[in-house]
């Protein structure tokens, strides 16, 4: 199974190819993972990023906080965290909107986990990093801008 | 390629301050080999779940858009000093690691 997945991605036609697999029942869906579906990570914007995690509009909404630095020097590193403040968060996702891949984690929240989440991103360039929040079945969203001076994705 | 990684676990009031650091390179698959010139493969983390006294609260999905050694802070509501923590991860190679640690 995992020498697929890996044969999968390395073909990495992106999202298409997994459908594909998918598809072709080559994969089956249980094994793209919890949350957002593996294909989501391979979208490259984010229009592509939310459908892929089925979330095409989401509302803006004020009770989120993203917690991030104006200016981050080194882009390879850039602490993030988000705290939702919206009852019944069930996931957290955040995206860097300029990155190659926009969509850089999803958080499945459980059994009294609350709506935060804290980690460190990688940003190829200043932008918007975003945070969308499903809670009882609807998406919301914030964003926050972030200046980068030194890519953190290329070589 | 497991190695160690740390976890700790504070209670502070009724939720209990979860802080987890893995060791994992987190290659995205774009970046060169400054000496080959070559594209290193993409290595990263998927995948991570966390539970409380084998309670899933946690379940989430990376990508290489996180930082190499990758730090996840989460809080969880309900939980007493003395619960056990658990942390796996899963990368895309197939390695996988975990780790336990109790709150205090």
């Amino acid at each position: 199974m995992n020498a697929l997945r890996r044969n999968v991605l390395k073909s990495a036609a992106g999202a298409g190819t997994v459908a594909v697999a998918v598809a072709a029942g080559l994969m089956k869906p249980t094994l793209a993972l919890a949350g957002a579906p593996r294909s989501a990570f391979e979208a490259k914007n984010v229009g592509d990023a939310l459908k892929g995690m089925g979330a095409t509009a989401p509302a803006d909404s004020k009770d989120i906080a993203i917690k991030a630095p104006d200016i981050a020097e080194n882009g390879a590193v850039v602490p993030v965290e988000v705290t939702s403040n919206i009852a019944g968060t069930t996931t957290i996702a955040i995206m860097a909107e300029k990155n190659a891949s926009p969509l850089i984690a999803d958080f499945d929240l459980s059994s009294g986990a609350l709506g935060f989440v804290s980690t460190r991103i990688k940003m190829g360039q200043t932008s918007l990093i975003r945070a969308v929040v499903t809670a009882g079945g609807k998406s919301y969203t914030a964003a926050k801008e972030v200046k980068v001076t030194i890519g953190g994705c290329g070589g | 390629m497991a190695e160690p990684m740390r976890i700790r676990a504070t209670m502070s009031g009724d939720v209990a301050d979860v802080k987890v650091l893995m060791n994992h390179p987190m290659e995205t698959g774009l970046r060169k080999d400054s000496k080959t010139g070559k594209l290193i493969p993409a290595h990263y983390i998927t995948d991570v779940t966390a539970s409380v006294n084998g309670t899933k609260v946690l379940d989430a999905g990376l990508s290489g858009g996180i930082s190499k050694n990758p730090y996840l802070g989460f809080k969880v509501k309900g939980p007493k000093a003395g619960d056990k923590v658990v942390v796996t991860w899963a990368d895309n190679t197939g390695d996988k690691n975990s780790a336990e640690a109790t709150i205090s």
